[in-house]
């Protein structure tokens, strides 16, 4: 009796809540770490847009985490109207585990449903004392890495397979060797946060580590707001073109009757306002002209795809990230010969 | 839990009973039985084979070394100067007693977020005490040894909370027996003094070990989540949750818990031997 | 002549804590400073410290940006649901324990003490477990567009969880301690049991009552992992105060984030003093 009283009261309290915005539409946003800074100023500009245009004031609101554990979130019931994750294999999860949208959901939007796209960079210290130039360089001894897991972070994965296809293309696809490769740059790293943005604050603010694996716009904010001057980016001959996809969550805005804002709250990401925001947040743009615009922020390098290089997410999860897979099988004896 | 009978009691004059007991396993079913019997229904949907690979693999296995060994040392370390801390609050006085003697229950008091990154914080190696000891070449945050710290200063209320009241009872005439007979100020205290607290000291001791085992907010600053070497038990759960082995994690959850479990029997024990002990010299 | 125990213990005879090397005292007193130091009062100052690096300004706008407002809103209503329901609870328990007498009563006490022995993690996650979509009750819930899971219902409960044994333990005890005679005389002069309850008991154990929930409400406001483990982390709706100084944490707002920690640090504070006027109180 006093678990439904109290119930009631946490019901009303959300009602209350609910009811002060009644006429206001709210979209929920679930995202991976870095994007922070991204959607607050793109949920910023879509919503004077919508209100501009339809006399309606959309609410959007965000979550942020570990791309795994957002999808592991939103298939425990976290209502997200839209889901904006680090990779394509997290929001497969989410359709075959939840069913909440279809299979074939990256087919819906234009260029395999990612807006923006980014790479895999390193950030150094000033003056790069260690001389970090390439992969090889996290390799030596003596050479402190930081790095997500791979095991909850998104990003973490697409430093795992830009580290791989580059002994790949060094060993000529000499297994043995990538492993190799792959294990004693494992064998560096000091600390595994569980986000792209905790390892981010483990290296600038708490001063760990030579060496940063981060998605470019991650390194490029830190390096506006954090210490201007205080650190570099190296850029390695060979990365991965990562492509963070967007997608709506078909049962829930059906449900909640968001089905038109979503929508347009996506497409918003593909037009040039979105394009320009993504740019000046540090997000490679899709749009020709705007990423003209901004070319000089973004430096060349060679770019490998999961597609092409690893067959695809589904395949590149069962052979990396999966329980048996090759992390679990390099990380383990990487520690035990670190001596750690 | 439904088909519950009240079971006899002696026959009372007070009178609620019945509501009393009724609501309180209503309640406690509800809040806490139900749930919990969740992780166990869980892990029973694995084969016992599947459920010892879990429990068993070797990363698991390094978190429960971690785990319960920085939580068995912090115990330790709280048992040794916790008691010197509750000796010096009731044999001792000074200004400001009665402040430090509030200050003692901080660690009950603040969130284990703001313990975590405040301690994240001074023991990093630019932080106020972790630069000195970096200089040293000891490394606090990000290693086994910040999981210690962080357990250390959870745990730190315990002992001197169970010890002080024991120190305050203590008669004071058995130590002036002992010095008048001839006993050094070491001896008075080894022969008479310990004798007499260790039943508190272990309760602390306990209760500081099982607060510490299961601590997760203060030491997810602070340790380094390595897998293998600076990765706490709760935070493998975590992690097996954000990947969908959710009978995996329910699987170590249940260790986990058998543990507590057995803990919580302990500590009962010892507080009664305690209240005994107690009893008979009044 | 009689010889009495003045003469054999006169009282100009130095206490042994007296006699003891001034060194003693000394290095115990020392060493207990030197751990209080350490891991007290350090990190205390490093959260004030750490908060006001900014300055007075720049902490003032972090404590009442919005998205703070309302994570301290719902560390407000979480505490205001947990407390008085374990409150009601600790007294039916503690009555039911220390008033009467039935088989089975250890391990009762035992199960109450349970949710402080396991992890915040775990406490999180049982209720994953029964609420949550590939849960118990998840699919259900979803069918009738009820919220609980990574919505408030979901925090209150995991509060209500790891604070549920805070107010029975220190009732029990204290209830077992003053017996029974008192009620048994109220009811056999012709009180109820609400009136023995109301009358005699609680006016007996007002500053037990007082103290386990000034512990209980602590440990709500402060809880921090089971909380994160059913929180949606959704900014300004399913954030407590401390998930809001993590979600700071995390967007390199440094100053912002020990701002709002220094809050939970002053209501620590508060905590002790109140904590510290109770047991005086109840032992005048």
């Amino acid at each position: 009796m006093i678990r439904t009283t109290a119930f009631r009261i946490a019901t009303a309290a959300l009602a209350l809540g609910a009811t002060l915005a009644h006429a206001d539409v709210t979209l929920l946003n679930v995202s991976y770490d870095p994007t922070r800074e991204l959607y607050q100023e793109v949920n910023k500009a879509f919503a004077a847009q919508w209100e501009a245009k339809n006399k309606e004031k959309v609410t959007i609101r965000q979550s942020h985490g570990g791309s795994g554990k957002q999808a592991r979130s939103v298939i425990d019931g976290l209502e997200a109207d839209v889901v904006t994750l680090a990779l394509a294999y997290d929001i497969d999860e989410i359709a075959e585990r939840s069913k909440l949208l279809s299979a074939g959901w990256q087919k819906k939007l234009p260029q395999n449903a990612a807006p923006y796209t980014s790479t895999i960079v390193f950030l150094v210290r000033k003056g790069n004392p260690k001389q970090i130039r390439e992969w090889d360089d996290l390799a030596r001894p003596g050479v402190g890495v930081i790095t997500p897991n791979p095991k909850t972070s998104g990003g973490a994965r697409w430093n795992y397979l830009a580290a791989w296809a580059y002994a790949d293309g060094k060993y000529k696809g000499d297994t043995k060797k990538t492993e190799e490769f792959v294990q004693s740059v494992f064998r560096n790293v000091l600390v595994l946060d569980s986000g792209a943005r905790g390892s981010t604050t483990t290296f600038v603010e708490r001063g760990v580590g030579d060496v940063l694996i981060a998605w470019e716009n991650e390194a490029l904010l830190a390096l506006k707001e954090l210490g201007p001057g205080q650190f570099e980016i190296v850029v390695p001959s060979v990365s991965i073109l990562a492509e963070p996809p967007i997608a709506i969550v078909d049962k829930v805005v059906d449900k909640r009757g968001t089905r038109k804002v979503a929508e347009a709250y996506l497409q918003f990401l593909y037009g040039p306002e979105g394009q320009e925001i993504a740019a000046k947040n540090f997000y490679r743009p899709r749009d020709a002209k705007v990423a003209a615009k901004y070319a000089a922020v973004f430096p060349k390098s060679s770019l490998v795809t999961v597609d092409a290089s690893f067959g695809g997410w589904q395949k590149a999860q069962k052979t990396h990230f999966a329980d048996g897979g090759s992390f679990d099988r390099l990380y383990q004896p990487a520690i035990k010969a670190a001596g750690k | 839990m439904a088909a519950i009978v009240f079971p006899a009691k002696r026959h009372s004059v007070l009178p609620g009973f019945g509501l009393a007991l009724g609501f309180t396993i209503a309640y406690l079913s509800l809040i806490v039985l139900i749930p919990l019997s969740a992780a166990f229904l869980k892990t029973f949907t694995l084969t016992f084979d599947q459920f010892w690979a879990a429990v068993s693999a070797p990363r698991v296995v390094a978190s429960y070394k971690l785990s319960f060994g920085a939580a068995l040392a912090a115990a330790a370390v709280n048992a040794v100067f916790g008691l010197a801390v509750a000796w010096t609050l009731v044999r001792y006085d000074f200004p400001g007693r009665r402040i430090v003697d509030a200050l003692v229950d901080l660690p009950f008091a603040l969130p284990t977020a703001v313990a975590g990154i405040a301690l994240a914080a001074v023991y990093s190696t630019n932080g106020w005490l972790g630069a000195p000891l970096a200089a040293m070449g000891l490394k606090v945050a990000y290693t086994p040894v910040g999981v210690f710290v962080a357990l250390a200063f959870i745990g730190l209320p315990f002992v001197v909370r169970t010890v002080q009241p024991v120190l305050e009872d203590l008669d004071r005439e058995l130590e002036e027996a002992a010095h008048s007979l001839g006993a050094t100020p070491a001896q008075s205290f080894l022969r008479v003094v310990l004798p007499a607290i260790t039943p508190a000291l272990l309760t602390g001791f306990t209760l500081a070990f099982a607060r510490a085992l299961g601590e997760y907010g203060s030491v997810i600053f602070v340790a380094g989540n390595m897998p293998m070497v600076s990765e706490i038990t709760p935070l493998i759960i975590i992690t097996k949750l954000e990947q969908y082995d959710y009978a995996g994690a329910t699987a170590v959850a249940v260790v986990m818990l058998v543990a507590s479990f057995v803990l919580l029997l302990a500590i009962n024990a010892l507080q009664a031997w305690t209240r005994r002990r107690q009893g008979e010299r009044t | 002549m009689e010889i009495t125990a003045q003469d054999a213990f006169p009282e100009t005879l130095p206490h042994p804590s007296d006699l003891r090397i001034p060194l003693a005292p000394l290095l115990v007193a020392g060493a207990a400073a030197i751990y209080l130091v350490l891991f007290l009062l350090v990190p205390l100052a490093a959260v004030f410290h750490e908060a006001l690096r900014k300055g007075a300004e720049a902490y003032l706008r972090a404590v009442s940006d919005p998205d703070a407002l309302s994570a301290i809103r719902l560390t407000l209503i979480a505490a205001a649901i947990a407390v008085p329901l374990n409150l009601v609870f600790g007294v039916a328990a503690a009555w039911a324990i220390a008033k009467f007498d039935f088989p089975g009563k250890s391990l009762l006490v035992t199960l109450i003490d349970l949710p402080f022995s396991v992890s915040p993690v775990i406490s999180g996650l049982i209720y994953v477990l029964v609420f949550g979509l590939q849960g118990w009750f998840g699919p259900w819930l979803a069918e009738h567009d009820v919220r609980i899971i990574f919505a408030v219902p979901a925090i209150v409960l995991a509060t209500i969880f790891v604070t549920f044994p805070f107010v029975a333990r220190e009732l029990i005890p204290l209830m077992q301690a003053q017996g029974r005679e008192e009620e048994e005389a109220a009811a056999l002069l012709g009180a109820s049991g609400w009136q023995t309850l109301w009358r005699v008991t609680l006016p007996n154990v007002k500053w037990g009552l007082l103290y386990g929930v000034i512990l209980c409400n602590a440990r709500a406001m402060g809880e921090f992992g089971a909380v994160s483990v059913v929180s949606g982390h959704v900014r300004g709706l399913t954030n407590t105060l401390p998930l809001h100084v993590e979600i700071l944490y995390n967007e390199y707002q440094f100053a912002a984030a020990f701002a709002c920690a220094s809050l939970l640090a002053l209501l620590a504070l508060v905590t002790l003093a109140l904590k510290s006027w109770v047991e005086r109180k109840a032992r005048s």
